[in-house]
């Protein structure tokens, strides 16, 4: 019980952390809502029983990866955004269509497609299992996305080459 | 009740921290350090946190106010939150009850610690850029690309430690720590599997990650003036200075269970010394991890930025790298 209540809280936070996300104008506001989401996403992974993924949540989305969000709003000193009327077809047409959209995705997964909806602290989500799965069942996609990963790297690395002295700066970086 | 216990054990340790340091450093320098409050100076904590508590408490006009507040929360909390999951020592049987001397033990410890670290950048980024001034910008962003970089061979060099314990589990790591090899060598992780190239590792990554020289450079006191708490006083000044001594503690702690053996020693005497030993092992080890961080301190001058990064890029990484690499193939090719 005590489990569901802490769940639907770091639900509730989750979410609002989203909305958070989209209404502040000052971009380090919305990151830091970013961040609160991914820390209560963790938390809820945790709550299912998946540890090892929430303590990994943790680790690369809020203390690696936003953290490179930060300094990048930071270096670049990102002022507050205009805030503009937006259209009118998104209020009308795109807020009422969002919700019964995703009303229509939950009731597929949750009636149709015959998945249920797991118990807290039901998933068995260690360490060994989930490596089992990574380097064991899935060892194929899982090379092949790291593949994709290194690619987009080369890309980057590419396009902030300069080309006249491309040498002398990849040395550089 | 071990929550409170844990709590109060670990602000007296970082007060008599910051009062270790500047007696030794003092030493080094020829100077006496804290004398007048008490005996040896040994109340000049006590006398410092009430200072900082009377101290007014400036807020400049310029900053950016709910993140300036928080800043220093954010550091402060995570800073003690990561205490939680590091076992001092072992069981205790006390009127029949037996504990572990732990908050928690958690499956993935090791994991926790370094996620609730990874978060607390934020309070120095999140300070240095809501001050609004140059200096603290300029130490914030310091202080996040730090530690960033050197997150990645701090992490790297914890992965050998793992592949010979083989597990997440920081009580799990000691236990498998215990004996000795050769008949009188402890089976410490320092010693034992060649881990001391990860050692080293893990201790140059520390001094990065808690700022501390030789890679002091988020708040360089000759160029940035304080660097990312320039603009804060008082408490909020003492909350950040307490997270920085928290956090050297539990790196000092990670320090002697992930490599030193944890609280394994020798035991002897009654019962009850039996049960202490341990706890006092453990501490001489933290004791002294941070004794070398403030003998670093008091001996080696600041690198240049260029040359942290290029340490932590060019050096380090690639160490630890060929660190993990030699261990996996020797583990694999044992078992």
């Amino acid at each position: 019980m005590l489990h569901l209540i802490i769940f639907l809280v770091f639900g509730a936070i989750c979410v609002a952390g989203a909305v958070n996300l989209l209404v502040q104008r000052h971009p380090i506001n919305s990151a830091l809502s970013l961040i609160a989401v991914m820390v209560s996403l963790a938390v809820e992974y945790l709550l299912l029983g998946a540890e090892f993924v929430a303590a990994v949540q943790v680790i690369i989305y809020a203390g690696a990866i936003m953290v490179l969000f930060v300094f990048v709003i930071m270096l670049l000193n990102a002022g507050e955004e205009e805030r503009t009327r937006g259209s009118k077809v998104a209020i009308v047409i795109g807020i009422p269509g969002m919700l019964v959209g995703s009303s229509l995705v939950a009731w597929v997964l949750l009636a149709r497609s015959g998945a249920s909806s797991v118990e807290a602290g039901a998933l068995w989500g260690d360490p060994k299992s989930i490596s089992r799965l990574l380097f064991h069942d899935f060892l194929l996609p899982f090379e092949v996305t790291s593949v994709l990963v290194l690619i987009a790297i080369m890309g980057a690395v590419v396009l902030a080459a300069k080309p006249e002295q491309g040498q002398q700066t990849r040395e550089e970086a | 009740m071990k929550i409170v216990l844990a709590v109060f054990v670990l602000l007296t340790a970082v007060a008599y921290t910051v009062w270790l340091e500047r007696k030794v450093v003092g030493h080094m320098q020829n100077r006496w350090g804290p004398t007048r409050v008490g005996p040896f100076g040994l109340l000049q904590p006590l006398a410092d946190g009430i200072k900082f508590l009377f101290k007014e408490d400036l807020t400049p006009p310029h900053v950016y106010k709910p993140l300036y507040i928080a800043a220093p929360m954010i550091a402060v909390i995570f800073a003690l939150t990561s205490i939680a999951v590091i076992p001092v020592g072992n069981t205790v049987t006390i009127h029949g009850i037996t504990t572990p001397l732990q908050i928690t033990d958690v499956n993935i410890g090791l994991l926790v610690v370094l996620g609730i670290t990874s978060i607390g950048v934020y309070g120095v980024a999140l300070a240095g850029w809501s001050s609004n001034n140059k200096y603290s910008l300029l130490g914030g962003l310091r202080a996040s690309a730090q530690m960033i970089s050197y997150e990645v061979s701090l992490g790297l060099s914890l992965i050998g430690v793992l592949i010979l314990s083989g597990s997440f589990s920081l009580r799990d790591i000691v236990v498998a720590q215990s004996g000795h090899f050769w008949g009188f060598i402890p089976k410490w992780n320092i010693f034992y599997g060649g881990q001391f190239v990860a050692f080293f590792i893990y201790l140059m990554s520390a001094y990065a990650e808690t700022n501390r020289i030789p890679f002091d450079l988020p708040e360089a006191e000759t160029e940035l003036v304080a660097g990312y708490h320039t603009e804060y006083s008082a408490m909020k000044f003492a909350m950040f200075f307490m997270a920085e001594y928290a956090n050297m503690i539990t790196v000092a702690c990670l320090a002697s269970i992930l490599f030193l053996g944890g609280w394994n020693g020798p035991l002897f005497g009654p019962a009850w010394l039996q049960m202490i030993l341990p706890v006092f092992w453990f501490f001489l080890r933290v004791f002294a991890f941070l004794f070398l961080y403030i003998w670093v301190r008091g001996t080696l001058p600041r690198f240049r930025y260029d040359q942290l990064m290029a340490f932590g890029w060019k050096f380090l990484l690639p160490l630890a790298i060929a660190n993990l690499v030699i261990t996996g193939l020797v583990v694999a090719l044992k078992g």
